[in-house]
């Protein structure tokens, strides 16, 4: 299916949970509410049409010192969909703010979102709710903040061992 | 000068050729400089002329520990314990620049140099270094060892 027509069903079928669409550069993307994410994320895996099978990826985005986004939602959570049969892709954006960091997991969708998700925990500190298991993936525990959003100082540094003396 | 310190002096010089000619490594690789490393150990570079050839893969064997790669701070608790089971005498060379002074890693992750962590005997600098760098290193720690006073 073309990029277009699966935007349209997205549309169609979410009407007014879709927030946007555009095709910049041709990759198609959805922006949609929080609220309905589950459920289009469930629908782009298990409409007969769309059958998005993998989750290629989902990470996350700070936009608190893009250009022209200071006073919008500061973070968006991304997730990447390919479907191996119909070898078509698809963007899902959800916009979340810094207050309420939180979205629905995605585990029960497609199991590999376990570990998307503990990264972008880990990394920008945005929480998933019924994750199974949300620990840190990449930094250890005593590591404290999240090292990817744009207010963690470039230059901070939390040794495990300290200087030798 | 008396006869004893003539022949202590000698037995150290004797000693350090010794060492420095049967240099057991234990490469501590964790990043890209390892390709570099395996260049330098092959046959074209032979790193078995300075009798540096075997490299033992058990801390507790090995005389010089090669740290060759990025160490992040998760690691640094392990190569600060690799460093503590070698027995004396030992020495350590950073091997490439991010083991010297963290590189262009200057970020949250990586160590900015690993002589914050532990003593180091040789830098060898570059990204990674070339292997007559690397013999170039080789040969400054075997100066050094040559020249040191022996203990045993």
């Amino acid at each position: 299916m073309r990029g277009e027509e699966i935007l349209q069903r997205l549309r169609d079928r979410f009407t007014g949970a879709v927030v946007e669409t555009h095709d910049h550069r041709g990759d198609h993307t959805a922006i949609v509410d929080r609220g309905a994410l589950s459920e289009v994320l469930r629908f782009s895996r298990d409409e007969a049409d769309l059958r998005f099978d993998v989750l290629m990826d989902l990470t996350a985005v700070d936009y608190s010192r893009f250009p022209g986004r200071e006073d919008g939602p500061r973070f968006e959570v991304v997730y990447h969909l390919f479907s191996v049969g119909y070898n078509h892709r698809l963007r899902i954006k959800v916009r979340v703010d810094e207050d309420d960091a939180q979205v629905p997991t995605a585990v029960d969708l497609w199991p590999i979102a376990n570990w998307f998700e503990r990264e972008v925990w880990d990394m920008f500190g945005i929480r998933f709710a019924g994750h199974p298991d949300l620990r840190r993936l990449l930094m250890y525990e005593e590591f404290a903040g999240h090292p990817l959003r744009k207010d963690y100082p470039i230059n901070r540094r939390q040794p495990l061992i300290g200087p030798r003396q | 000068m008396g006869v004893g310190s003539f022949f202590t002096s000698k037995l150290d010089e004797a000693i350090g050729w010794a060492r420095k000619y049967s240099i057991f490594q234990y490469p501590f690789v964790t990043a890209c400089c390892g390709m570099e490393y395996m260049a330098t150990a092959c046959s074209h570079y032979d790193v078995d002329r300075f009798g540096a050839g075997l490299p033992r893969f058990s801390p507790r064997q090995a005389d010089v520990l090669f740290v060759v790669g990025t160490i992040s701070h998760k690691m640094a608790p392990v190569l600060k314990r690799i460093y503590d089971q070698m027995t004396e005498p030992k020495w350590v060379v950073a091997f490439g620049v991010c083991t010297c002074t963290g590189g262009f890693y200057d970020n949250y992750a990586t160590v900015q140099g690993i002589d914050t962590i532990i003593p180091v005997d040789v830098y060898i600098p570059g990204c990674p270094p070339r292997p007559e760098s690397v013999l170039d290193g080789l040969m400054k720690l075997q100066d050094k060892i040559a020249v040191q006073t022996q203990r045993f």
